[in-house]
C-alpha cells in the first residue's frame, strides 16, 4: 500500500511539474518582468505604474514555429524598452513595460481562455495575439466584449472584417488577398492557366483558398483541384496523387511549415515537377531545415524581411529591417529572424507607440490605433491604419522569394510584376 | 481515378497501415499479458524516432543548451534507440504500473494516460516543439510502377513491419519465453502454477511493446517527420486498429486492422474527400466502442480477478 502511494505521488508530481513547464515552456531568454530599472533612467520619483501588454501566442502545437519567434521578439522589445528606462507616458512619468505571455498551444479554445485571463484578471491595456488565424478569431469576441483593443499576428482577413463588427481589432500581417495577387502576377507572367491547390483545413487555409478562388477565376485561371488536409496531417499522398493525375502547370499550397515541409518533400518523391507556389505561411528557416533539398525552387510572396540585404538602400524599411535582424540575432544567440517575429515586432511597437501617446486607457488606445498609425515603418510594411482599414499594408509590402540551396533568394519584381 | 492512381493510394495506405499495425501489436501484447490498455503506446514511437534522430544527426537539445553531434551509423542508432525505449517501457512497468496491479482497469488506463502526457512533456522540454526529420535509410530515386511511385522508404516501412511481425510470430510460437508469455495471456493463475514468473512476463511485455513501438516510429520518421506530439496521433490510430477487428486481444486482428485502417483512410481521402481521412478512423472507433466497450473492459476485469 505504502509503495503504491509512493508511486502515485511520484506520478502526480511528475505530471504537475510537466504541466507547470508546459505553459511558459521554459523561455530560452532570461528576460522577465522582474527586470530591475536601469539607473540611467529618470529618477525614481517620476516612475509610474507599469504598462501591461497581454500577449497570446502559440508556443506549442502545430503553430509553434510561428509562436516562438513571436514570443522571443516581444521579450526582446520588453528588454530593450525597460533597459532604456521604460515608456514615457502622456503623464510625463516613465512606465516599465510589463509583458504577460500566454501560450495557447495552437488551440482556439485555449486562446479564448488566455485572452479572458489577460483582459479580466491581469487588466492589460492592449491584447496582442495570436499566432494563427483560428486562435485569433477565437479571441476577437473576448476583446470586443470587453472593449479592449487587440492586435492579431495572423493573416485571415475575417479577423478584421467586416470592419463594422471589428471596431477593436487590428492586425499586422498582410491579409491573404495581396499575397494571392502576387502569386497571380507570377502565374500571368509565365502564361500559366491551369493550377491545382492544396491547403490546410482551418481559417488560415480557407481564407487563402477563398482569395485564390476569387482572384484566379476573375483572371481566367482554371483551378483543377482544390484539395484540403487537416492541421497536423503528415501524409499527403492521397491528395497529391489526385493532383498529379490532373497535370496542373503549377501547384498552389496554403500551409505553415509543420505540414508544408513534409508536403513539399512528398510532392517531390511522388514525382510531381510543376512549379510549387506557397503562401507567406512558410516564411521561416524551419521550412528549409525540414524540407531540405525539396525546398529548392519553392516560391512564395512574403514581406521584405527575409531578403532585407538584397533590397535597394533607398527602401524606407531597409534600416529597420537590418536593425531587427541584428537585435534578434543578439537576443536569441544567433537565431535567424522570421516574418512571424516581424509581425510581433510591428504589433508590439505600435502598441508601445500608442501607450506612449495616450497611456493605458483602452478606448483611447483604440482611437489612437485607428487614427494615428500613419506611415509607421515596420517590419512587414509601412502601416496606415484607418477607420476603414485595420490592416494598413497591402501588395506593395510584399516581394516574391524563391528558395535556392537552403537560402532565400529575392526574385526581382521585373520578372513577374504586372506587365 | 485511373488504376494507376488507385494503386498509388494503395501503396500509401499499406505503408501507413503497416505502422498502425505495429503500434496495434504493441497494444495487444501488453493487453494480453497484463490486462492493461497502454495509451502511452504512441509515445514509444515518438521517443524511438526522436532518439534515433538525435544519435544520427546534429540535434540541438533543451533550447540549444547543448547540441548532440554523435553521427552514429543508422543501424547502431536504431538499435540503441530501440533498446533505450525498451528500457523506458520496462521502467514504466517497474515504477508505476506494477504498484497499480490491484487497482481497477480504469485506474490503470488513466495511469497510462498520465504517463503518455509525462513522456510527451519530457520530449517537449528536451526536443522543443519543432519536428525533426530522419534521413532516408537508403538513397536513390523512387521505383516507378506504371505511373505510380514506390519510394525506397515505403519499401523499408513495409519490409521491416513484415519482418518484425514474422519474428514476433516465431518468438511467440517457437521460443520458451514466447510460449510463457502466451500462457500468461491465456490464464495467469495457471501460468503461475506452472512455475512461470508472471511479474517477469509482464515486465517483458512492456519492454517488448515499447521496442515494437520504437521501431515503428523510427521507420516512418523519414516520411512523416517526428515531433514531440506526433506520437499521440499514431497511438490513437494504432488503438483503433487494435480494437477494431481483434478486440484488443488478437495479434492477427491487430495487423489486419492496421492495414485496413491505413488503406481505408487513404482511399477515403483520395476517392471521396480529404476531409474524411480522420473521420473514417474515428467513425470506426466510435462504432466499435459503441458495440463492445463494456465487453473489453469486463474481460480486462475478469483477467484481473483471475490474475490476483
Amino acid at each position: 500500500m505504502k509503495k503504491r502511494i509512493l508511486a502515485l505521488t511520484l506520478l502526480v508530481t511528475a505530471v504537475l511539474v510537466l504541466a507547470a513547464c508546459a505553459t511558459p515552456t521554459a523561455a530560452p531568454a532570461p528576460t522577465t518582468a522582474a527586470q530591475p530599472a536601469q539607473p540611467t533612467a529618470a529618477p525614481q520619483a517620476t516612475a509610474g505604474e507599469p504598462y501591461k501588454v497581454g500577449f497570446v501566442t502559440s508556443i506549442t502545437g502545430p503553430a509553434s514555429s510561428l509562436g516562438i519567434p513571436e514570443r522571443d521578439t516581444a521579450l526582446m522589445i520588453q528588454d530593450q524598452v525597460n533597459k532604456a528606462g521604460g515608456i514615457k507616458g502622456p503623464d510625463g512619468k516613465m512606465h516599465q513595460m510589463e509583458l504577460i505571455v500566454e501560450d495557447d498551444a495552437s488551440d482556439a479554445s485555449k486562446a479564448t481562455l488566455a485572452a479572458k485571463k489577460l483582459v479580466e484578471q491581469d487588466n492589460v491595456a492592449v491584447l496582442i495575439g495570436s499566432s494563427g488565424s483560428p486562435a485569433s478569431l477565437a479571441m476577437v469576441e473576448t476583446a470586443t466584449k470587453n472593449d479592449t483593443p487587440m492586435i492579431s499576428m495572423a493573416s485571415a482577413s475575417q479577423i478584421v472584417n467586416p470592419i463594422a463588427d471589428r471596431k477593436w481589432i487590428f492586425k499586422t500581417p498582410q491579409a491573404n488577398q495581396p499575397v494571392t495577387a502576387v502569386q497571380l502576377d507570377w502565374l500571368k507572367a509565365n502564361n500559366i492557366t491551369k493550377v491545382a491547390s492544396i491547403g490546410v483545413n482551418n481559417a488560415f487555409g480557407k481564407d487563402s483558398r477563398d482569395a485564390m478562388n476569387e482572384q484566379f477565376k476573375a483572371a481566367g485561371i482554371e483551378i483543377l483541384a482544390d484539395e484540403v488536409f487537416q492541421p497536423g496531417d503528415k501524409d499527403f499522398t492521397a491528395q497529391l496523387t489526385k493532383i498529379k493525375g490532373l497535370n496542373p502547370q503549377a501547384v498552389i499550397v496554403h500551409a505553415t511549415p509543420g505540414e508544408g515541409a513534409p508536403l513539399t518533400v512528398q510532392y517531390h518523391t511522388l514525382g510531381l515537377t510543376a512549379p510549387i507556389l506557397h503562401n507567406h505561411g512558410i516564411g521561416n528557416m524551419d521550412f528549409i531545415n525540414l524540407a531540405k533539398d525539396a525546398a529548392n525552387g519553392v516560391m512564395f510572396p512574403i514581406g521584405k524581411l527575409l531578403v532585407a540585404n538584397s533590397l535597394p538602400d533607398s527602401d524606407p524599411q531597409k534600416a529597420v529591417l537590418l536593425k531587427y535582424i541584428a537585435d534578434y540575432g543578439a537576443f536569441t544567440n544567433g537565431k535567424a529572424p522570421s516574418s512571424f517575429g516581424g509581425h510581433a515586432w510591428d504589433a508590439v511597437e505600435i502598441a508601445l507607440a500608442g501607450l506612449g501617446s495616450v497611456g493605458p486607457d483602452r478606448a483611447k488606445l483604440r482611437d489612437y490605433f485607428e487614427n494615428n498609425v500613419k506611415n509607421f515603418v515596420g517590419i512587414s510594411g509601412i502601416f496606415n491604419w484607418s477607420p476603414t482599414d485595420h490592416v494598413g499594408i497591402g501588395k506593395e509590402s510584399l516581394v516574391l522569394v524563391r528558395i535556392k540551396d537552403g537560402k532565400w533568394e529575392f526574385v526581382p519584381p521585373d520578372q513577374y510584376a504586372a506587365k | 481515378m485511373t488504376p494507376d492512381q488507385i494503386f498509388q493510394l494503395l501503396i500509401a495506405g499499406v505503408t501507413i497501415g503497416s505502422i498502425y499495425a505495429l503500434i496495434a501489436l504493441g497494444f495487444v501484447v501488453i493487453y494480453n499479458v497484463t490486462g492493461v490498455i497502454n495509451l502511452a503506446q504512441g509515445e514509444f514511437a515518438m521517443l524511438g524516432a526522436l532518439i534515433a534522430i538525435t544519435l544520427t544527426s546534429e540535434t540541438p537539445l533543451f533550447h540549444r543548451a547543448f547540441v548532440v553531434n554523435l553521427n552514429l551509423p543508422l543501424i547502431i542508432a536504431i538499435a540503441l534507440a530501440t533498446l533505450l525505449v525498451m528500457g523506458v517501457g520496462a521502467l514504466m512497468y517497474l515504477i508505476v504500473i506494477r504498484w497499480a496491479r490491484t487497482d481497477s482497469v480504469i485506474i490503470q488506463i488513466i495511469i497510462t494516460i498520465g504517463i503518455s502526457i509525462a513522456l510527451r512533456g519530457i520530449a517537449l522540454i528536451a526536443w522543443g516543439t519543432d519536428p525533426f526529420r530522419l534521413s532516408e535509410f537508403s538513397e536513390g530515386p523512387p521505383i516507378q510502377i506504371g505511373n505510380a511511385v514506390l519510394t525506397r522508404q515505403d519499401l523499408w516501412v513495409i519490409g521491416s513491419a513484415f519482418v518484425l511481425m514474422l519474428l514476433l510470430y516465431l518468438f511467440f510460437q517457437r521460443t520458451f519465453i514466447g510460449v510463457s508469455l502466451r500462457a500468461c495471456a491465456v490464464n495467469r493463475v495457471a501460468a503461475r502454477l506452472m512455475g512461470i514468473n508472471v511479474s517477469h512476463m509482464m515486465l517483458l511485455a512492456f519492454a517488448l511493446s515499447a521496442g515494437i513501438g520504437a521501431l515503428a516510429g523510427i521507420v516512418i520518421a523519414p516520411k512523416t517527420f517526428m515531433g514531440y506530439d506526433t506520437g499521440t496521433y499514431l497511438g490513437l490510430k494504432g488503438f483503433v486498429a487494435a480494437i477494431a477487428i481483434g478486440g484488443l486481444s488478437d495479434e492477427r486482428g491487430a495487423i489486419i486492422g492496421g492495414l485496413l485502417l491505413g488503406v481505408l483512410e487513404i482511399l477515403a481521402a483520395g476517392l471521396i474527400s480529404s476531409g474524411y481521412k480522420d473521420a473514417i478512423a474515428f467513425l470506426v472507433l466510435i462504432a466499435v466502442l459503441f458495440v463492445q466497450t463494456t465487453g473489453i473492459l469486463q474481460r480486462g476485469a475478469k483477467r484481473e480477478a483471475a490474475g490476483v
